[in-house]
Parts: C-alpha cells; sequence; structure tokens
C-alpha cells in the first residue's frame, strides 16, 4: 500500500506540472528590480519544494513550487524581508520547508557538529605535533 | 533459460565465496591446507561466475524477456537499445547485482596478480573480500533476486524513468559503483594486513593501485552525475546537497584522504594505523552511501528504488562489517604503530593536514545527511541544505586548499617556510588580485574567496614543476600537479557560476528578440516533434554572442508516454568563457512560451577541473602500475637467470 501510493505520488507530480492551470504571475517571472530579484533568488534557492523530491523551489517545475515562488517575489516586492518571509513559510508549513535550519533544541547538533570537528581537528594536530617539534 | 542459468551462477558464485571466507580463516592458521592453496583459483572463479550472471541480466533486458520480473517492471519492448541495456542496472536488483559482479571481479583479479605481500596476508586479504561478498550476495539471493520470473510473462513491460532515459545513465551508476567497490579491495586489505599484521609500505604499495583506481571512478562518476543533474532537470543547478549526492562525495571525501594517506606511508612508513582506519572508513562511507540510495530511507530525486524491508538488511550489513572491522582495529590497532615521526613543516605535515580537513569535512556531510533522518525517528522534521552545508564545509575546504598549494613545495620529513617562501610569491599576489577584482564586483563571502583561491592555486598547483627539468619528471608529479590544476579549476567554476550567472525568465512569442547577459536570443519557432517512446515540443532559438554569428539552440518539452511523465530537454550553447542555457517551459493561455536562460561565466571549468583530477589520478595509476611491472619483471629475470646457473 505504501509502495503504491509513494509511486502515485511519484507519477502525480510531473502530471500536475504539466497541467493546464495558469502559472502565477511572478511564477516563472523575475523581479523588475536586479536587486531585489537576487534577494527573492537566495530565498527560493532555500526553500523546499515540499512536493518534489529533494529540490528547491527555485529548481522546480511544480505548481505548489511556482506558486510558492510568486508568493516571495510579490512579498519581497512589497518590502518585506527575506528571513521575515522564511519565518511566515516555516509557520505555515514547517520547519522541513527552510533549507537553512534555525538553531533550536531539536537542531543544536547540527551546529555543535564544526566546533566539535574543529575541535577534533584541532586535538589530532596538536598531539602530531604538538610536543614543541614543530 | 538464460535467467536460470544467470541465477545458477549467482548460486555458485556465493557458494565459492563461502569458500574462500573458510579458506581465509584457516590460512591464519594452518599450514599446506588444501583449501588455503586453492584460494586463489576459488577467488578467481568466483569473479568469473558473478560476472557472468550480470552478463545474463545484460541480455534478458536487452531480449526484452518479459517473463523476468524485473524486465517487466523495468523495460518496454518500445525504448531504445542503449536504454534496455544500461536499463539493466538503472533499478535495485540489477544495481545489486552489479555491485557484486564488480566486487567478485575485483577480488579475482586481486588473486590472480597480487604476488608482493607476503601470502597469509593476500590469503587473509581474500578472506575479507569474501566477507563482504556474502552479505551481498545473501542480500541479492534472499531480498532482491534479479531473476524472479513471471508465469504468465508480461504482455508489455511498465518502462523505465524517462529522467533515466538518458545516456548520462549508461555511465552514471556503474562508474560509481566500480567507485564504491575498489574501495571495498582497498578495505579487505586494510582487514588483511590488520589480521596479519603487516602494515607496512608494501602493504601501501599493493593497495594504492586500487585506492587510486576507485578514487577515479568516483570522480567521474561524480563528474557525470552532477553534469547530468545539470542538464537533464532542467534549472542549471549542478549540485544540490541531495542526500544521494552527498551519498557519492563522502566517499570520495575518504578515498581523497585515503590516497594522500597511502602515499605517506608508501614513501616514508609512516601514518600507518591512519591509514587502516581511512580504509576502513573509505568503505563504510560507500555502504552508508549504498544504504541510502538504495534503502529508499531518503525521499529525493534519486530514490527510485523504494522498499523499506530492504533497507533493514543493509543497515545490518553495514552494522556487522562496519563493526566486524572496527573490532579488528581496536584489537590490532595498538600493536601497529604509528611509524616514522615528522615536523608540521614537511611534506608528510601538510598531508596530514589534509587528512584531518577532508575528515572534517567528511564529518559535516556525514552529520548534514543522516541528521534529519535522524531528527524524523524523533518526530521533527528538518531540512538541511546548502545554506548550512556551504558554509560549513568550506571552513574545513578553505585552509586545506591554501595548505594544498604550500605542501607538494615541501620536503618529507623536514623543512622550512623561509626556504619554500620565494616560490609563494606569484600565487600570493595573484589571490590578492583575485580578492581585489571579487569585491569591486561586490560578489557573496564565499565565491570570492573561491575566485581569490582559485586565481592563486592556478599557478601554485603547477609550481612543484619550477626547477625541473620536464622531460625527467615522473608520471606520479605530473599526475599531482594535473589533478591540483583541476581542483583550481572547479574551484574556480564554481565560484564564477555563483557569482557571475545571469538569468533570464521570460514568456515570448516567436519573432521576440531576449537579452541575457552578452548573448542576444531570437525565438524563431516552436513544432512538434516525435521520437520512439515520446512526442515534444521543440523551441529553435538563435542565439548571437556580443553581435557575433549566431548559433542555433533547440530546447524541448518532451512527453513520454509509458510511465507517463514530462521533461524539459535542455539545450547548451558552449562557449569557451561559459555556457548558455535554454529550457523551453509551458504555453500560457495568451499563447506566448515560458523560455528561461541563464548565461553562466566559467561554468564548464567544474567539469573540466574535475576531469583534470581524474586525468590526474589516472597519470598517478600508470606511473606507479608501469614501475610495479618493472619492477616485477626485473625479479622475474633474476629469478630465471638464477635457475639456470642452479646447480
Amino acid at each position: 500500500m505504501k509502495r503504491l501510493i509513494l509511486a502515485l505520488a511519484l507519477f502525480s507530480v510531473p502530471l500536475l506540472a504539466n497541467s493546464p492551470l495558469p502559472s502565477a504571475p511572478y511564477a516563472y517571472v523575475q523581479l523588475e528590480n536586479p536587486s531585489k530579484e537576487a534577494e527573492a533568488q537566495a530565498l527560493m534557492q532555500s526553500i523546499r519544494c515540499l512536493q518534489c523530491q529533494g529540490q528547491s523551489i527555485a529548481d522546480s517545475d511544480a505548481q505548489i513550487a511556482g506558486d510558492l515562488r510568486n508568493q516571495i517575489r510579490l512579498r519581497i516586492k512589497q518590502g518585506e524581508e527575506p528571513e521575515a518571509i522564511r519565518a511566515w513559510l516555516i509557520e505555515r508549513y514547517g520547519d522541513y520547508v527552510s533549507y537553512a535550519p534555525r538553531i533550536n533544541s531539536r537542531t543544536w547538533p547540527l551546529f555543535a557538529a564544526p566546533v566539535l570537528l574543529l575541535g577534533f581537528a584541532a586535538f589530532m594536530l596538536r598531539r602530531r605535533f604538538g610536543k614543541g617539534e614543530a | 533459460m538464460i535467467a536460470t542459468l544467470g541465477l545458477a551462477a549467482l548460486w555458485l558464485a556465493a557458494a565459492l565465496a563461502l569458500l574462500q571466507l573458510l579458506g581465509g580463516a584457516l590460512a591464519l592458521r594452518a599450514k599446506g591446507n588444501p583449501l588455503v592453496a586453492a584460494l586463489r583459483p576459488v577467488a578467481m572463479i568466483q569473479g568469473m561466475l558473478a560476472s557472468l550472471a550480470m552478463i545474463c541480466l545484460i541480455v534478458l533486458f536487452c531480449q526484452t524477456d518479459l517473463s523476468v520480473a524485473l524486465v517487466a517492471t523495468n523495460s518496454h519492448s518500445a525504448k531504445p537499445l542503449l536504454y534496455k541495456f544500461a536499463g539493466s542496472w538503472g533499478n535495485h536488483e540489477g544495481s545489486m547485482l552489479l555491485w557484486v559482479a564488480v566486487m567478485a571481479a575485483a577480488g579475482g583479479v586481486v588473486a590472480w596478480v597480487e604476488r608482493r605481500l607476503p601470502e597469509r596476508t593476500i590469503l587473509a586479504t581474500l578472506g575479507a573480500q569474501a566477507f563482504v561478498s556474502l552479505g551481498f550476495y545473501a542480500f541479492l539471493l534472499f531480498a532482491s533476486n534479479p531473476f524472479t520470473r513471471l508465469d504468465p510473462a508480461a504482455p508489455e513491460g511498465q518502462g523505465l524513468n524517462p529522467l533515466l532515459q538518458d545516456p548520462g545513465l549508461a555511465f552514471h551508476p556503474p562508474t560509481l559503483y566500480i567507485g564504491y567497490v575498489g574501495l571495498s579491495v582497498a578495505f579487505s586489505f586494510a582487514v588483511g594486513a590488520l589480521l596479519t599484521r603487516e602494515v607496512s609500505p608494501t602493504f601501501a604499495r599493493a593497495m594504492r593501485p586500487w585506492v587510486l583506481g576507485a578514487w577515479i571512478f568516483l570522480t567521474l562518476g561524480i563528474l557525470f552525475g552532477s553534469y547530468w543533474a545539470y542538464y537533464e532537470l532542467g534549472w542549471g543547478g549542478w549540485w544540490f546537497w541531495d542526500p544521494v549526492e552527498n551519498a557519492s562525495l563522502m566517499p570520495w571525501l575518504a578515498a581523497t584522504a585515503l590516497l594522500h594517506s597511502v602515499s605517506v606511508l608508501a614513501a616514508r612508513n609512516a601514518l600507518r594505523a591512519w591509514t587502516v582506519m581511512l580504509g576502513v572508513v573509505a568503505f563504510s562511507m560507500s555502504m552508508v552511501g549504498t544504504f541510502l540510495v538504495r534503502s529508499g530511507i531518503l525521499v529525493s530525486v534519486h530514490a527510485f528504488a523504494v522498499d523499506p524491508t530492504r533497507g533493514q538488511f543493509i543497515l545490518a550489513l553495514l552494522a556487522i562489517n562496519i563493526g566486524a572491522a572496527l573490532a579488528v582495529f581496536g584489537l590490532r590497532a595498538a600493536s601497529v604503530t604509528e611509524g616514522e615521526r615528522f615536523t608540521l613543516t614537511s611534506r608528510e605535515g601538510a598531508l596530514v593536514f589534509n587528512n584531518v580537513m577532508l575528515t572534517g569535512a567528511l564529518g559535516i556531510v556525514l552529520i548534514g545527511t543522516l541528521y534529519p533522518l535522524i531528527a524524523e525517528t524523533v518526530g521533527a522534521r528538518v531540512s538541511v541544505g546548502p545554506p548550512y552545508f556551504n558554509p560549513a564545509t568550506a571552513i574545513f575546504v578553505l585552509p586545506m586548499l591554501v595548505v594544498m598549494a604550500i605542501g607538494p613545495l615541501l620536503r618529507w620529513r623536514r623543512d622550512s617556510m623561509k626556504r619554500i617562501s620565494p616560490l609563494l610569491l606569484v600565487p600570493a599576489l595573484l589571490a590578492l588580485c583575485g580578492l581585489a577584482f571579487g569585491i569591486s564586483r561586490g560578489i557573496g563571502v564565499l565565491p570570492l574567496l573561491g575566485v581569490a583561491l582559485a586565481s592563486g592555486l592556478v599557478v601554485a598547483s603547477v609550481t612543484p614543476l619550477w626547477g625541473r627539468k620536464l622531460r625527467t619528471v615522473k608520471l606520479p608529479l605530473w599526475g599531482m600537479v594535473t589533478a591540483h590544476l583541476g581542483v583550481a579549476l572547479a574551484l574556480g567554476g564554481m565560484a564564477s557560476d555563483s557569482a557571475f550567472t545571469k538569468e533570464k525568465l521570460v514568456a515570448a512569442r516567436p519573432g521576440d528578440t531576449i537579452a541575457v547577459g552578452p548573448w542576444s536570443l531570437t525565438f524563431t519557432k516552436v513544432k512538434p516533434i516525435a521520437g520512439s517512446n515520446w512526442t515534444a515540443i521543440e523551441a529553435t532559438l538563435e542565439a548571437g554572442y556580443d553581435g557575433g554569428k549566431p548559433i542555433t539552440l533547440k530546447p524541448q518539452a518532451r512527453a513520454f508516454w509509458s510511465p507517463p511523465q514530462g521533461t524539459n530537454e535542455s539545450a547548451l550553447a558552449t562557449r569557451w568563457n561559459g555556457q548558455l542555457y535554454a529550457v523551453l517551459g509551458e504555453q500560457a493561455e495568451d499563447g506566448r512560451w515560458q523560455l528561461r536562460l541563464w548565461w553562466k561565466p566559467f561554468v564548464t571549468l567544474i567539469w573540466l577541473g574535475g576531469m583534470l583530477v581524474a586525468l590526474g589520478g589516472l597519470l598517478a595509476l600508470f606511473g606507479r602500475v608501469a614501475s610495479d611491472l618493472r619492477r616485477l619483471i626485473a625479479v622475474d629475470k633474476i629469478a630465471y637467470r638464477r635457475r639456470r646457473q642452479g646447480p
């Protein structure tokens, strides 16, 4: 059953992508202001397309990705800050929608990892070379 | 008939692997056991039988034998022959069979050619190889038999995912698999050497060609995969930090570290325990990669094979193999000394820095890839993507690249920065120029550092040739220089793509003219066309660079009917200084067509640099194998003369 649902999900994505519904105005159109567009682009590349498999909304033909691109461009155009839009998206769809994890009680190990690894690297190098030999 | 033959060959190969494992275990104890004497032929025949099973599967796919369940679910009689052929490994069972076949064949080659190491070590190595293979044979025969029959035969096959119907498929999975599996040989060597306490420069020289070979294939596999995603997905991205991409990057990072530490062991008899550890880690990463891809645990672009029970099987294999290897390591590591000492400012010192930093980057990729899976088990859904991976890996990779400029200039054992600093003057100046240029164009921090480092590294990477007679430079040194230059170019390409890409998204009618970067494109027409299993709308674009003679681009929007799915076939115009990337989207209500256009300056350097990296590996491999052969021939000659002069 699980497999069937997954198979259906796999097939439905591309069909929806080719559905005859008109796409939202800013789904496939850039903002006129290049610096605003760059802001929108950077944000879109870090928002997950919830219907696709492992793609950002900046890399997807799915309907929902187009809708979100439209939303983001419109909000950026109206002068909203990218991080405010990200917060709004997270509120609406959950942490899963953002490729940029926020630091909180559930994600701290992600941010502790580089620090620990750097400490480990320093330890390894020190153990090897630390005795005044270098 | 052919399916039965394939299945029989697979069972026989599995039986021989069991025999090989027993023989390897006996070799550690008794001398003169007949099974021990037969170990090499057993390994060779096992390799042939597993290869035969793979060939049988390929024949079944080429003939579209619909009485075989795997062919019926993954192939279609109307599919072009190339994709029938490549489709044999474009699915779960076939890809696992390919894995086992390559692994058994590699074991056979080791049994056939490797004569330098003490016999006990080789036999223990073959035993370790058999131990790993047996798990995979069990997996194939009990949980994913590729030769399962259908009765009655299916009237028609269900086809292959259109995204996979691309020449890239013919090369991408097998190259990656050969790389993964080559690391299994390095792993077996490491375990064999640990068991017999023979971690020596000879061991490093025996293992090195396998590490180099595996690394070349992994490099090529990642390159194919990245270029394939780049032109097939139709949005101009070439790396997504998708878990499946990470699954191929992790073994590559480990293999890169291993490659460098094995050179230290071969040349200087140092870093012994560390090299063995990396051998274990590298193959563990291959297994982690296989688990991630094959278990269907990930929801990603690549997860075409989905079945959680299989995932548990691979997870168990992963735990058994890594656990056993770590246990052996733990028991024996104390008896493996680190070997010769050296100072930080020495070739070895730089290589240790490289190793530690590569391991750090590997740690980041591993944690970033697995964390969402771990979080999901406690009910939290998080995504980890480029905003995390880019800066976190840069912390380790950028300092490592700085040392990559310096390390090759240092002498073994002990050296001083004072001696080599004049050589670093030009690269340092170039890096500053790159930095100034980047700042003047106002690009982001990471691309800026990338541009600066790449500018310096282009010269620094060839500086080791300075002052040498080029004709007397040995192949491995050429290899190193070529590979490092490739890294510099690829880094430059990545930085340039992320900093200077120009994007244009428009809705256009035939007759419209669109400008993107220095290009001017005229949209001349759209027309419908048909292929053997798809139909498409094709646009014609006349693209002129900076007012020059126009080139014709024909992007297509394709619709496949079995299975029903659409793909965007991008059209690319390549110049020496970059690529123009054009995609045809859907038609709007008012009759205009969506066009997506990108001008990507120097993006091609990413793959050109990557190819140079692989070429560098190939040069080093040739150099090493050639000198090994010379040594073997010399030894043979001496033995022959002795025999003739004999008593």
